[in-house]
């Protein structure tokens, strides 16, 4: 019986496993993808005792992704955190309760918005600027010269790159939070007029610095690490080509932004929801 | 651009960068009034301690004076186990007496400690005897009820 299934439709069978065979192809293509970028952090992570060393390196790209960052990670921070001032008044006013501005505005930035959207602007700013830079470097062979000249690229242009965004990082979500505070302060209890006195003492009594802000600091960190490798790894990865370097910065920024949403669902439902649900 | 300028720019980021985290710890959050001081652990038994929960606030007269570190439910007596940290500096007698407190009207549950007028100070570890538990608003507004009900019946027993 299959064998007469075989002979009466040859062109349905041959289609079928056509579109079996391009399927197995694309998700063998995904995971060794993935298993690569895995072997390509752990490489990073070997190969940073010279970055580590000198230090130097690491400092340059620290301008790059992290100075050139600041100009946009504090005009967002002021702006999220006066819209965030606005909006919880008007709704916290309708409860009698617009004293707890302070709080409001603190917790929701230090715990979620300042590492989520310092992280997604970060990713934008200096990540895909990592993935032009190490792609373009690859398109016109000057890491195929490194290797020539027996220098790790590895060690001398992605390593350094890496460090410098997972160092800069947690310190742009902490200025964004920062900011954040700032602009809620300045729309709340300058502009509306909210007590300044409760507005600060009842954040002071609600915010914890463990269970609040390091945790905030820890979020920031992992975004930091998650953002730098994939744009890293996207530059490495990218087709030598114009067309191939752009679609790589594209894949950075997206890929990223999809990374940190992710992780901050994974981190939040671990740091909130387990330990005090009493 | 020149290797200083660099330089310059990397160490006033990196300097704002921790500026900005000693403001979120110092001014946003509790680190000022957070003391590392050695504190000394006591222990209360509450019939029923409402929603008091772990990290309240330890007040007497008014001021923070430690915080609850711990909530536990003693099978034998049937009563909540409230332990919490006191800091070293305060000392109180040992008949001290705790009550929970809720600050204004639907404000957070602390624990109030009223001193007693007794020498010898309370220690690490001592449990206190006189103990004062939460207000449930549902048990209040039944024996409001019963009392009014009770009322009605005494009025018309007496026609």
């Amino acid at each position: 019986m299959p064998l007469l299934l075989c002979m009466a439709e040859p062109s349905l069978l041959t289609a079928v496993r056509q579109g079996l065979e391009r399927l197995g192809q694309a998700a063998a293509a995904k995971i060794w993808r993935l298993g690569f970028a895995a072997r390509f952090f752990v490489a990073i992570l070997l190969n940073s005792g010279t970055a580590l060393r000198r230090f130097r390196l690491i400092i340059r790209e620290i301008y790059f992704a992290g100075v050139q960052s600041l100009v946009i990670i504090l005009v967002s921070g002021l702006f999220v955190g006066m819209v965030l001032g606005l909006q919880g008044y008007d709704t916290l006013q309708r409860y009698g309760s617009s004293e707890a501005l302070g709080v409001l505005v603190a917790l929701s930035l230090v715990r979620e918005l300042g590492p989520v959207i310092a992280g997604l602007l970060f990713a934008s700013r200096a990540g895909s600027a990592i993935t032009a830079e190490i792609g373009l470097m690859k398109a016109t062979e000057q890491i195929a010269a490194m290797e020539m000249m027996a220098v790790d690229p590895i060690a001398r242009v992605v390593a350094p790159r890496f460090w410098a965004g997972v160092i800069s990082m947690p310190l742009l979500a902490a200025l964004f939070s920062a900011m954040g505070i700032f602009g809620g302060y300045l729309v709340g209890v300058q502009l509306i007029g909210v007590d300044e006195g409760s507005f600060w003492s009842q954040m002071q009594s609600s915010v914890d610095v463990r269970e609040d802000i390091l945790n905030g600091v820890i979020k920031s960190l992992v975004f930091g690490v998650a953002v730098s490798w994939i744009a890293v790894f996207e530059g490495y990865d990218a087709p030598p080509t114009a067309e191939g370097v752009s679609g790589a910065t594209t894949r950075t920024v997206v890929t990223s932004s999809l990374a940190i949403l992710a992780l901050d669902f994974v981190l939040t439902a671990l740091m909130f929801t387990g330990g005090n649900g009493k | 651009m020149k290797r200083s300028t660099i330089d310059i720019w990397v160490g006033v980021f990196v300097a704002i960068g921790f500026g900005g985290l000693l403001f979120l710890a110092l001014k946003v959050g509790n680190l000022a009034s957070f003391s590392t001081a050695e504190a000394y652990q006591l222990q209360a038994k509450f019939a029923n301690i409402g929603g008091l929960k772990v990290r309240a606030a330890i007040k007497s007269a008014g001021v923070v004076v430690g915080r609850v570190s711990n909530v536990t439910f003693d099978n034998e007596s049937y009563e909540a186990i409230v332990t919490f940290n006191v800091d070293a500096q305060y000392k109180f007698p040992r008949d001290t007496s705790a009550k929970i407190l809720t600050s204004g009207l639907l404000g957070e549950q602390y624990v109030g400690l009223e001193a007693g007028g007794d020498g010898v100070m309370l220690k690490q570890g001592d449990r206190l005897r006189l103990t004062q538990s939460a207000v449930v608003l549902e048990n209040l507004i039944s024996q409001f009820l019963f009392n009014k009900a009770a009322e009605g019946k005494d009025t018309k027993d007496g026609k």
